[in-house]
């Protein structure tokens, strides 16, 4: 019973925390809503038993990715003017039509939705069970993730270091 | 611990919920750290929908699903994120609309 009422309190937490991210100005502040969100569905994770899943919510979404955009943010250094450009582009007009569509598609949704039914299992999913599966069955899947990996390393690497290459180039033109 | 009896609808109606409203904020936005957001927070809601999915019928499968998306996500970030480095540095700004043309 406590499972139920807990997880309608962190979906309800995981709505709100994403509408607020959505609708701020502020990019900081957009992210500390994000890592509340991503925090409610690593419980949610937690209580239909998928403990593991749950563990990487945290340490991977919520620690890892999470932190690679407040380094971003704060590389960027936009301040108050950036938010005052937000705030202008937050307009009702702007967000009224994409605000209907996706409710157009939100309710398509609800209503397949709404033709399954059936509870989830009682028994938790453990980690080792997920490990023998992924080195099992779907060890190609793990080694085509390890490439995937790779080649976002070399193109964020590229990218990022043309950025600092340039700003020195431009601060010895400067001088 | 145990899911006892959550309904699978419902945690497929938050997924859903979800979704549309990083959707929603995709569409919204035009600054593009603001629409990287957007996207972490639809692969969070198609990774919901696969555990739930995974959970329902008492398989791993579900989680090795999202194990892959979590992948995903990580390298879609990195790079988007370098990509942001650039955007900022060539246009000064980091308005979508501003970056639509290649050769820039």
């Amino acid at each position: 019973m406590l499972e139920i009422v807990f997880f309608y309190i962190a979906s309800t937490v995981a709505l709100m925390a994403t509408v607020m991210a959505m609708t701020r100005a502020n990019a900081i502040h957009a992210l500390i809503y994000l890592i509340v969100s991503l925090l409610a569905v690593a419980v949610i994770f937690f209580l239909i038993g998928a403990p593991f899943a749950a563990a990487l919510e945290i340490v991977i979404y919520a620690g890892a990715i999470m932190v690679l955009f407040v380094f971003v943010i704060m590389m960027l250094n936009l301040g108050e003017k950036g938010d005052k450009q937000e705030r202008q582009w937050l307009q009702p007009s702007i967000w009224a039509g994409p605000a209907i569509l996706s409710t157009v598609l939100l309710i398509e949704l609800v209503i397949v939705i709404s033709q399954t039914s059936g509870p989830v299992s009682v028994t938790a999913v453990s980690a080792k069970q997920v490990g023998l599966s992924l080195f099992g069955p779907y060890v190609l899947a793990v080694e085509i993730a390890s490439m995937l990996l790779l080649a976002g390393l070399v193109g964020s690497f590229h990218l990022g270091r043309r950025y600092l290459e340039r700003d020195n180039l431009e601060k010895q033109g400067g001088q | 611990m145990d899911g006892l009896n959550i309904p699978l609808n419902h945690i497929l109606l938050v997924s859903s919920l979800l979704f549309s409203i990083g959707m929603l904020g995709l569409m919204i936005r035009r600054n593009i750290i603001f629409i990287l957001m957007s996207l972490e927070v639809m692969l969070n809601a198609a990774a919901l929908a696969f555990v739930a999915a995974g959970a329902h019928w008492g398989q791993p499968d579900g989680q090795v699903v999202f194990m892959l998306i979590l992948t995903v996500a990580a390298a879609e970030v990195a790079v988007g994120l370098g990509l942001v480095l650039q955007v900022q540095k060539r246009f000064k700004t980091l308005d979508m609309d501003h970056a639509n043309r290649m050769q820039g």
